[in-house]
């Protein structure tokens, strides 16, 4: 419950990675059922927080005004769908964990309400109904010349051999292949760097890349056809090295995450939903739990006393791990840029910071927490 | 003239920005009514014209506490929103940490580069004219507010506990279902949200005015639990409070 506190914006991935971090460090399997609802949570925070990059931060630069309320004046439209579409994704959130920002219900080994499958067969016909906002979200990036900018590094996000991994899977780089989720310290160092309080992180080949782009990347051919075709229209190419494309990424991934969370409903109504039983032992141990958030990998780490408190904890949030890149990736568009005028600059180099749609609320530490 | 408003962070997870970002058409209502000039999370614009502040998160350095006051010295009227601003929040748990323990457990032997001291909500430094309570914030509560700061009325917030919400939701009480609930002495106004979730009252929109201390007491001995056991598991809402 606290853990969710650490980002308002992605509050179910970071419940999510906790939960997964306590149930390995105690020994827990969560049933299918819950898994299947902890995935559909992801997928309507994935869409929310995509939708709320592409259209309330991005789209301005695009359509060329100087923020989203300026945007409600010019078009309209494109605001009120914008609106639309993230309201169907935070309800969605809503059914299942109470609330979008700090889910109430998700425990350890399932939720303390569940959602009835009447009420979430009704998120199906929406997002079912929510292509026609899809593809006029496809048109309106269709329209936009992104800066030209090579500058391949390396991916990193999990991956999972049954499906586009958001839940579960191990690392996967596209320079040197899988590490075990459990030695994630072996692939991901944080440092502290003097001027930031943000950590920032690296592996043996430098500052890397996670998020939409990474995951695009990496697990491609995971990818829903839906959400192929998106990437093949919008002319994303399959491995694409630039980053200011993230924001057309995370659109391919919004189409996907929609497929997959149909999918994921079709499912559970096919299942039905159950009360289970939820109990389990509190013991010692250590466990580690990553889920992809919106940004990318975020890893919790926790070790347990056999009192059940927690002694220490470790996490690596996706945008710390996004920070060197994008000093990375500024230090080599500057030269680039050098002979436009300043305030082309400017802009340049902010709209390559946002397309990383960096989240300032949680990268900054707060870290090995001691609570009973 | 429309008022001019700027919303500001602190120490916190900016999810009540987002909370009133996630407003919808009702967000769209609001900025008919205001001109928003500065707010980091939605827009790039940074003026600081403002005559109307809306806060959320604790202070958590003496930079903070500068930012704070000179915001207070620029707005007309501050607004806090949600339990980081109002209680310190989750912030507070470190108060009950060393400061040289905590310092070299999160920035190592950099530590020295990092300045912090105990997390405290808004008003401990400044005065606040209105605030929204919560972790995080209950949207009707935030649109109450500030409607009713814009018309010049007193928003009426409620000043009894969760538990007169929570039973008329008609939900089996916690402590017969042998869990702990902060519901007795908590402020109401969202709704008993939490236990209508199957979970428990954090207490995260603080204490009624006149908590009934006795009757809560009591409550506790009956299943078995003292103060101090409660205190210790709820640090998380009232931390500044106890300290």
């Amino acid at each position: 419950m606290i853990s969710s506190r650490i980002c308002g914006i992605c509050a179910v991935a970071h419940s999510s990675a906790s939960l997964r971090a306590t149930e390995a460090a105690l020994g827990i399997t969560p049933s299918e059922q819950t898994v299947l609802l902890r995935k559909l949570n992801l997928d309507g925070e994935m869409l929310q927080s995509h939708i709320l990059h592409i259209y309330f931060l991005a789209a301005p630069d695009f359509l060329g005004v100087g923020s989203v309320i300026p945007l409600a004046e010019t078009h309209p439209e494109v605001v009120k769908r914008a609106i639309r579409m993230r309201k169907l994704a935070n309800d969605l959130c809503c059914t299942i964990g109470g609330r979008h920002v700090h889910p109430i219900s998700a425990v350890p080994n399932g939720f303390t309400k569940l959602p009835a499958i009447e009420d979430l067969l009704v998120y199906k016909d929406k997002l079912e109904q929510s292509f026609e906002d899809l593809n006029a979200s496809v048109e309106l990036l269709k329209g936009v010349k992104l800066t030209v900018f090579e500058h391949p590094t390396e991916y990193i996000c999990l991956t999972h051999h049954d499906e586009y991994a958001v839940y579960s899977g191990d690392i996967l780089s596209s320079v040197d292949g899988i590490t075990p989720l459990p030695e994630y310290k072996r692939k991901i160092n944080e440092q502290v760097i003097s001027y930031s309080t943000a950590k920032h992180a690296h592996t043996g080949q430098g500052s890397f890349m996670v998020g939409a782009l990474a995951r695009f990347n990496n697990n491609y051919d995971k990818l829903k056809p839906q959400a192929k075709q998106v990437a093949e229209s919008l002319g994303l190419s399959h491995p694409c090295h630039n980053p200011f494309a993230i924001t057309v990424a995370q659109l391919v991934e919004t189409v996907h995450f929609t497929v997959a969370a149909i999918e994921r409903i079709g499912k559970l109504a096919e299942q039905g939903i159950r009360e289970e039983d939820r109990s389990y032992k509190i013991k010692a141990g250590q466990g580690v739990g990553a889920v992809e958030a919106p940004r990318g990998t975020l890893y919790h780490d926790y070790s347990y006393n056999k009192a059940g408190e927690i002694t220490a904890a470790n996490c690596i949030i996706p945008t710390a791990q996004n920070l060197a890149n994008i000093e990375f990736d500024m230090r080599a568009i500057l030269p680039e840029i050098w002979d436009k005028p300043r305030e082309e600059i400017t802009l340049t180099l902010e709209m390559l910071v946002r397309a990383y749609d960096p989240c300032i609320s949680c990268s900054t530490h707060m870290l090995e927490v001691e609570f009973e | 003239m429309k008022p001019k408003v700027a919303f500001f962070d602190f120490t916190g997870c900016e999810g009540c920005q987002l909370q009133v970002i996630s407003l919808g058409d009702e967000l769209l209502q609001v900025l008919g009514l205001i001109e928003v000039v500065n707010f980091r999370e939605a827009i790039s614009d940074k003026r600081d014209d403002y005559e109307l502040a809306i806060i959320d998160g604790a202070i958590s350095t003496e930079e903070d506490i500068k930012r704070i006051k000179a915001i207070r010295k620029q707005a007309k009227v501050l607004i806090t929103i949600g339990a980081c601003s109002s209680l310190g929040g989750v912030n507070c748990i470190r108060n009950f940490h060393p400061k040289e323990f905590l310092l070299k457990a999160v920035y190592g032997e950099q530590a020295q580069h990092f300045d912090t001291i105990p997390a405290r909500p808004i008003w401990a430094e400044v005065p606040v004219e209105y605030q929204v309570r919560g972790c995080p914030i209950n949207q009707g509560e935030f649109l109450k507010v500030i409607t009713a700061v814009l018309t010049g009325r007193q928003p009426v917030i409620p000043n009894y506990p969760v538990c007169m919400e929570c039973r008329s939701k008609e939900n089996v009480c916690l402590f017969d279902k042998g869990m702990t609930c902060l519901g007795p002495v908590t402020r109401a106004g969202c709704g008993a949200i939490c236990p209508s979730y199957g979970n428990f009252c954090w207490g995260c929109r603080g204490l009624v005015d006149d908590p009934n201390e006795t009757s809560e007491k009591e409550l506790l001995k009956k299943h078995g639990l003292t103060p101090e056991q409660v205190i210790k598991a709820f640090r998380f809402g009232c931390g500044f409070l106890e300290g």
